[in-house]
C-alpha cells in the first residue's frame, strides 16, 4: 500500500466516522462509547502478528503484552457493551405485554 | 484466491461489520444487534490474521488471546454499573498500550533488518507517542475514578508539561532520523507516558466525560498510526472511524459544558469569571425541610421530575430512587427524569445507572424535552447535582458557568435538593437555587433521604 492509498483510507475513514455518529440519544452515549473502544482494540491483530513473527525474544514478547491487553480490550469491552445494552432492552420487551393487555 | 488476497477480502468484511456495528450502536432498538456486528467484525479479524504467513509461532499469541479473554471476561462480568466509567477508562488505557507495543515491536524488528523508511518511522513515533499519552492518562483517570490516592495540580505542572512535549518531539524527531537507534524509541515512549500524566493529573471530575470522550478517541488514533506502521488496510480504516466518532462524542461533552476542549485539557476553568461570596447568596434565605414535608408535596403533585447527578452515584440511590418512582407510580404521580449530558463522570453515565435500577429509558428525558415542561412539573428533586442546575449559568453573565446550558428545574413549583450539605460544585460557586423561595433543602445522604421520603409515603 503506498502512502497515498494509506491516506486515502484515512481520511474517507474519518469522515465516515464523524458521519455515523450523529444525533446519538444520550442513553447510548456510554454503549456506543464502550463499543468504540472495543472496535479500537484492532490493534490485536497487529499483536498477533508481532507476537507469531520469530524475530526476535523482544518482538515476541512485546507482541505478547500487546496481544494480552488487545484482548482484554476487546473482549471486556464488546461484554460489557452487550451487558449494558441487555439493560436496556430487557425492559422494552418486559413491558411489551402489559402494552398489548391493554385493550382488554 | 490466493491467501494474501483471502486475508483483504476478510479484512473488507470485518471493516463493513465495524462501519454498520457503529451505525446500529447509535440507535436505542438496533444498539445490541450493533455491538454483535462490531464483535463479528473482530472475530473475522482475528481468524484472518491466523493466515498471516508472517506468523510462524502460534503458541505464544494462543496463549496471550486466552489470557487476554480470560481478564477480559471477569472484567466484564465483575463490574458493578457504578465503576462503569473506571472500566471504560481502564479498556481505553490497554488499547493505547497495545498500540505502543505494537509500534515499539515493529520499529525493533524492522530496524534491525535496517529496512526503515521515513514513512515508516514517523508512524511508528506517532503510534508510540499518542499510545503512551492514551495508556498514562487513562491510568490517571483511572486512579481519579476509582479514587485511589489524590492526584491533583501542582505548581509548576504547567512548565512540566511543555518540557515533556519538547522531549517528545525531540525524541520523535530522533526516531524518525536515526531509526537504528533503540534508545530514542524508548525515550520516546516514556516521555509520551509521563506526557499522559501531566495532561490529565489537573483535570477534575466534572470533566472526567470530555476527558474519558477524547481519551476514546486517542485510542483509536493510536490504531489507525499503527495501521500505517504495519501497512494494514483494516486498522487504519477501524481506528479512524474510532477516532472520529469519539471526537464527535468529545464534542458533543464540551458544548454541554459551554467549554472548549482546549479549557477542559488545560485547566483554565473560573479564569473569566467571578464566583460571588457564599454568605451573600445564601444569607438566611436557605429552607430545610424533612422526608414528612416532601412526602406530603409529593402526595398532592400530578408531575414529579427528577434530575439525578454524580451525588446518586456516590451514595449508589439509584435503586433508592427507582423505588421512589415506583411508590409514585402506585398513586398515580407522574415522574420523569432530566438527564444533563454531562451529569456524572462519563457520557451518558446517569442512563446507565438509571438503567442498572431498571428504570425505563423513555422515561429519562434529554435537556431538551424537559426544560420545556418543568413550568408544569409540581415537584422537581434534584439529587447529588449542582452546577448542572445553577441558575447563575443563565442570570449572572460574570459567573465561571455563565453560558452554560443547564437544566431549568426553577420553574418547577417546588424544587427538593437532597444534599449532604450545601458545599459547592465542582466549579465551586454557590448556587442560588438553594436560597430561591420555592426550593426546600432535604440535608443528608442521597440514599437515605429518598428511602426516608418513600417510607414517609407509604405510612403517609
Amino acid at each position: 500500500m503506498t502512502l497515498l492509498v494509506a491516506f486515502t483510507l484515512f481520511v474517507l475513514a474519518v469522515f465516515l466516522g464523524l458521519e455515523l455518529i450523529t444525533k446519538v440519544p444520550a442513553t447510548l452515549h456510554t454503549p456506543l462509547m464502550s463499543g468504540s473502544n472495543a472496535v479500537s482494540g484492532i490493534t490485536l491483530i497487529g499483536a498477533m502478528v508481532s507476537a507469531g513473527t520469530d524475530h526476535s525474544a523482544l518482538t515476541t514478547w512485546l507482541g505478547f503484552v500487546a496481544v494480552v491487553l488487545a484482548t482484554v480490550n476487546v473482549v471486556g469491552g464488546f461484554l460489557v457493551t452487550g451487558r449494558m445494552l441487555a439493560m436496556f432492552s430487557a425492559r422494552s420487551t418486559k413491558r411489551r405485554p402489559s402494552v398489548g393487555e391493554e385493550p382488554s | 484466491m490466493s491467501r494474501l488476497d483471502l486475508v483483504a477480502a476478510a479484512y473488507l468484511v470485518a471493516a463493513v461489520l465495524f462501519v454498520l456495528g457503529l451505525k446500529s450502536l447509535g440507535r436505542p432498538r438496533t444498539a445490541p444487534r450493533g455491538n454483535l456486528l462490531g464483535a463479528s467484525g473482530m472475530l473475522v479479524a482475528v481468524l484472518a490474521t491466523l493466515l498471516d504467513r508472517s506468523i510462524v509461532d502460534f503458541r505464544i499469541l494462543l496463549a496471550g488471546l486466552v489470557v487476554g479473554s480470560a481478564i477480559g471476561m471477569v472484567l466484564a462480568v465483575k463490574v458493578r454499573m457504578t465503576a462503569m466509567p473506571q472500566l471504560v477508562a481502564l479498556f481505553n488505557g490497554f488499547g493505547g498500550g497495545a498500540s505502543v507495543l505494537v509500534a515499539t515491536a515493529s520499529l525493533v524488528e524492522v530496524g534491525d533488518q535496517g529496512l526503515v523508511d521515513d514513512q515508516f518511522a514517523v508512524a511508528a513515533a506517532l503510534t508510540a507517542l499518542i499510545g503512551a499519552v492514551t495508556l498514562t492518562g487513562s491510568m490517571v483517570a483511572f486512579t481519579k475514578l476509582q479514587e485511589i490516592g489524590s492526584l491533583r495540580s501542582f505548581p509548576g505542572l504547567a512548565v512540566l508539561r511543555a518540557t515533556m512535549a519538547i522531549v517528545a518531539v525531540v525524541a520523535s524527531v530522533m526516531v524518525v532520523t536515526r531509526p537504528g537507534d533503540q534508545g530514542w524509541m524508548w525515550a520516546l515512549v516514556a516521555a509520551g507516558a509521563l506526557l499522559g500524566v501531566f495532561g490529565t493529573i489537573a483535570i477534575g471530575g466534572a470533566d472526567m466525560p470530555v476527558v474519558i470522550a477524547l481519551l476514546n478517541s486517542c485510542s483509536g488514533v493510536a490504531a489507525s498510526t499503527a495501521g500505517f506502521v504495519l501497512d494494514n488496510s483494516l486498522l487504519i480504516i477501524a481506528g479512524s472511524l474510532v477516532g472520529a466518532s469519539g471526537l464527535v462524542l468529545t464534542q458533543i461533552m464540551c458544548r454541554s459544558m459551554n467549554r472548549s476542549l482546549f479549557d477542559v485539557v488545560f485547566g483554565s476553568l473560573a479564569a473569566s469569571g467571578v464566583a460571588p461570596d457564599a454568605s451573600d447568596v445564601y444569607g438566611d434565605r436557605v429552607t430545610s425541610t424533612s422526608a414528612e414535608e416532601v412526602a406530603m408535596l409529593l402526595e398532592v403533585a400530578e408531575r414529579v421530575a427528577i434530575v439525578p447527578g454524580y451525588g446518586l452515584a456516590v451514595a449508589q440511590a439509584q435503586h433508592a430512587v427507582r423505588d421512589l418512582m415506583r411508590t409514585l407510580n402506585d398513586s398515580g404521580v407522574e415522574v420523569v427524569f432530566g438527564i444533563h449530558p454531562v451529569a456524572g463522570r462519563m457520557p451518558g453515565h446517569m442512563n446507565v445507572l438509571l438503567a442498572e435500577a431498571e428504570i425505563d429509558y423513555e422515561r429519562l428525558l434529554d435537556m431538551d424535552q424537559i426544560n420545556p415542561t418543568f413550568a408544569q412539573t409540581d415537584v422537581t428533586i434534584v439529587i447529588g447535582a449542582n452546577d448542572v442546575v445553577n441558575p447563575s449559568a443563565r442570570t449572572d453573565p460574570d459567573s465561571p458557568i455563565a453560558g452554560m446550558p443547564i437544566l431549568d428545574v426553577d420553574e418547577s413549583r417546588t424544587v427538593v435538593v437532597v444534599k449532604r450539605s450545601l458545599s459547592p460544585g465542582f466549579a465551586g460557586i454557590p448556587n442560588p437555587l438553594f436560597a430561591a423561595d420555592g426550593t426546600l433543602m432535604l440535608f443528608g445522604d442521597g440514599k437515605d433521604a429518598v428511602l426516608d421520603v418513600v417510607a414517609a409515603l407509604l405510612n403517609g
